[in-house]
C-alpha cells in the first residue's frame, strides 16, 4: 500500500505527519521523500546513507562535424531548447525537457546523448525505517522526473509512504499519481481551507481515496470542519496547537518519542487509512 | 522601479501574512501574487478583478481514433510513458513536446494549445494588483510567474510608481526560478526550525546563482531562540542582512479570518510594531538602494 501525504499549503505539518506515523508503524514502512526541493525528513530522521546515484536527464549533444544546420531541430522543440544560428547550433540545457525529439529528426544523426545533472536520489535508513530521498541540484526547475526516480526506488511490496511537496502542479502529481491513498494535512484556517480546496481538486482529478489530518487544529476557526464534513471528506487525526509539539519539531525531534502518547495516535491513524483503502473500490489509474 | 520578492523555501513560514502586512505599510505600490500554484494573497486583499485574461500553455497530445493507424510508433516515441493502451493519451502525463505529433505516419494526432490558468489585474484598498491561478495538475507554473511578473513592471510604469512587492512560491524549483530572476531584493521569511534553516540555506544558493541579494526576516522568532541564533549566525557567515524578529502569536491567524493584514488588524499590536519595524529596515537597506545592475 502507498500512501501520500500531502498538501495544498506548504508548512502544515506534511513530514510530520509522514514521520512519526513511519516511526509509528508496528508492520514497518519504507518512507520516500518527494519534497525534491526542499527534503526535510532526513532532519528529523539521520538516516545513514548506504546509497547515493546522481540522476540525469538527456539534453542534445551537437556533433557540429556532422551538422548541416537544416534546422530540423529547433523545428521539432517546442520548449525552444536548441537554435540553429548561422552555422551554429545553440543548446539551452535548463530548457530542455529531455523529449528526445531533435534527436529523432536529425537527418544526419548529429545529435547525441548530453546529460543534465538533475539531482541525486539517496538510501539509508533512519531511526529503523528505510528511508529514500531525492534532492533536486540548485538551479534545476523539473522536479517531477527525479520524483519518479525517487518512487521508481521504491519497489517494496510492503507498505510506502511519501512525504510530497507542497502545492497542487506538476511536481505534487507526480508524487500521488498512482498511490492508494492521499493523507492530506490541513490547518483551520482561510490560507489552509482555500488550499485544501485546490489539493483536494487534485485528488479527485486522480481519483484516489483520501482524508484529513487537520494540525494546530485548535488555531483558526470552523470552516476546514464545515468543508470536510460537506465534501464528506474523513478527519482521520486532529493534531491540536502545543507549544511542547511546536518545540520538538523545531530541534528536529519525533513527537512520538518526546511525548510518546502520541505513538497510539499515529498507528490509529495508520489503521483508519487501511480501513479505508481496503474499503475503496478497485480499479483505479495505475502508474 | 525595485522589486522586492518574499520567499522562504520552506512553505508555511508567513510569506503571505507578511508581504500584506508589508503592502499596508509601502505607500503606492503595485502587488503580485507569484504563488501560482497556491496563491492567497487575495484572502487578504480582496481584490476587484477588473482584467481577467486566460493563460495558454503549451499543446497536448489528442489521438484522432478516425485517421490511427495503430502503427505504434507514438508509443516508441514518447519518452514520458503518455500513451496508453490502444492509442489514447493521457493527458496528465503528456509533456506537450509534440514530437509524436511531428512524427505520426498517419498524421492523426492533434495538438491543441491548453488553457492553463488564468491571470487577473485587480483593484485593491492598497492599489494595482496582478495575480493568477494556474489550473489543478498544470505544468508552466514558472510561464505564468514570468507573465505576471511582467504584467505587474508594465503596470508599475504605467502608474509612474517605484515599487512592486511580490509575494513568493514555496521551494526553489522552477516558479521560484522564475519569481526571483532579476528581482532587486528578496526578503527571506524562515522560521528557527532545522527544516526552516535547511530550506533557507537551500534558497539563498538559488539566490547566489541568480545574484540577487537577500535579507533575512525571522518568523515565530521565539519558538526557539537557540534555533533563531543560529538563524542570525548563517546571515552573519553568509553576509544577509537581518531585517527583524517578528514574535509568535495568534494575532496572525485572527487576522486571517478577518480578512485583514496584521496592520490593519490592530495598528498597535506588538506584532504591528515589529513589522513596521522590519519594513523600514527593508527600505533603507542597501539591497534596496543599490544603483547597479540590478535595478531594474
Amino acid at each position: 500500500m502507498i500512501i501520500s501525504v500531502a498538501s495544498g499549503k506548504g508548512g502544515t505539518g506534511k513530514t510530520t505527519v509522514a514521520t512519526n506515523m513511519a516511526l509509528s508503524m508496528e508492520g514497518g514502512c519504507t518512507l520516500l521523500d518527494c519534497d525534491v526541493e526542499e527534503p526535510n525528513v532526513h532532519l528529523f530522521l539521520h538516516p545513514v546513507i548506504e546509497r547515493r546515484e546522481t540522476v540525469t536527464t538527456f539534453i542534445p549533444a551537437v556533433d557540429d562535424s556532422r551538422c548541416t544546420w537544416c534546422r530540423k531541430c529547433a523545428d521539432i522543440c517546442r520548449f525552444r531548447a536548441i537554435a540553429v544560428v548561422g552555422q551554429k547550433v545553440l543548446v539551452f540545457p535548463e530548457l530542455c525537457h529531455s523529449c528526445g525529439g531533435c534527436q529523432v529528426i536529425c537527418p544526419e544523426q548529429a545529435i547525441g546523448e548530453g546529460l543534465r545533472e538533475l539531482g541525486v536520489v539517496e538510501w539509508g535508513e533512519g531511526a529503523g525505517v528505510p528511508v529514500v530521498q531525492g534532492r533536486i541540484r540548485v538551479g534545476e526547475a523539473m522536479a517531477p522526473p527525479l520524483i519518479r526516480k525517487v518512487r521508481a526506488a521504491a519497489k517494496s511490496d510492503g507498505t510506502v509512504i511519501i512525504d510530497a511537496p507542497p502545492g497542487t502542479s506538476c511536481p505534487v502529481i507526480a508524487a500521488m499519481r498512482g498511490v492508494d491513498f492521499v493523507l492530506l494535512v490541513t490547518e483551520p484556517t482561510p490560507f489552509g481551507l482555500h488550499d485544501l480546496e485546490l489539493a483536494v481538486g487534485a485528488v479527485r482529478l486522480l481519483d484516489i481515496p483520501c482524508g484529513l489530518v487537520i494540525n494546530r487544529a485548535d488555531m483558526g476557526d470552523d470552516r476546514v470542519r464545515q468543508y470536510a464534513r460537506r465534501e464528506q471528506l474523513p478527519v482521520l487525526l486532529e493534531i491540536p496547537f502545543d507549544r511542547r509539539i511546536a518545540e520538538t519539531y523545531s530541534r528536529g525531534r519525533m513527537i512520538v518519542e518526546e511525548l510518546p502518547e502520541w505513538k497510539e495516535k499515529f498507528r490509529d491513524l495508520f489503521r483508519r487509512i487501511e480501513e479505508r483503502v481496503e474499503a475503496a473500490p478497485k480499479g483505479r489509474t495505475e502508474q | 522601479m525595485k522589486e522586492l520578492v518574499i520567499v522562504s523555501g520552506k512553505g508555511g513560514t508567513g510569506k503571505t501574512s507578511l508581504t500584506a502586512a508589508f503592502s499596508s505599510l509601502a505607500g503606492r505600490h503595485i502587488l503580485c501574487d507569484a504563488d501560482v500554484d497556491a496563491a492567497d494573497l487575495h484572502l487578504l486583499l480582496a481584490p476587484e478583478v477588473s482584467e481577467r485574461h486566460e493563460f495558454m500553455g503549451g499543446g497536448k497530445a489528442v489521438i484522432d481514433p478516425e485517421r490511427c493507424s495503430r502503427c505504434g510508433q507514438c508509443r516508441d516515441l514518447c519518452r514520458f510513458a503518455a500513451i496508453e493502451g490502444e492509442f489514447s493519451v493521457d493527458p496528465i502525463a503528456c509533456e506537450g513536446c509534440g514530437v509524436c505529433v511531428d512524427l505520426c505516419p498517419a498524421g492523426a494526432i492533434d495538438f491543441p494549445i491548453q488553457k492553463c490558468g488564468e491571470w487577473f489585474v485587480s483593484d485593491t484598498r492598497n492599489g494595482s494588483m496582478v495575480h493568477a491561478r494556474l489550473g489543478i495538475a498544470e505544468e508552466n507554473s514558472g510561464k505564468l510567474v514570468s507573465c505576471i511578473r511582467r504584467e505587474a513592471r508594465r503596470l508599475a510604469e504605467e502608474q509612474d510608481l517605484e515599487i512592486i512587492i511580490t509575494d513568493g512560491p514555496p521551494g526553489i524549483g522552477c516558479p521560484v526560478i522564475a519569481a526571483i530572476g532579476g528581482a532587486t531584493a528578496l526578503v527571506l521569511v524562515v522560521e528557527p526550525t532545522v527544516s526552516g534553516l535547511h530550506d533557507m540555506s537551500r534558497l539563498v544558493d538559488l539566490a547566489r546563482h541568480f545574484r540577487v541579494p537577500c535579507l533575512l526576516c525571522i518568523n515565530k522568532f521565539d519558538l526557539n531562540l537557540e534555533m533563531t541564533r543560529r538563524l542570525e549566525d548563517e546571515a552573519r557567515e553568509r553576509k544577509m542582512q537581518l531585517v527583524g524578529r517578528v514574535p509568535f502569536d495568534p494575532l496572525f491567524t485572527e487576522a486571517m479570518i478577518a480578512a485583514r493584514t496584521v496592520i490593519e488588524y490592530q495598528q498597535d499590536s506588538r506584532i504591528a510594531v515589529a513589522v513596521r519595524e522590519i519594513w523600514h529596515a527593508i527600505v533603507a537597506s542597501p539591497a534596496m538602494n543599490s544603483y547597479g545592475i540590478r535595478t531594474m
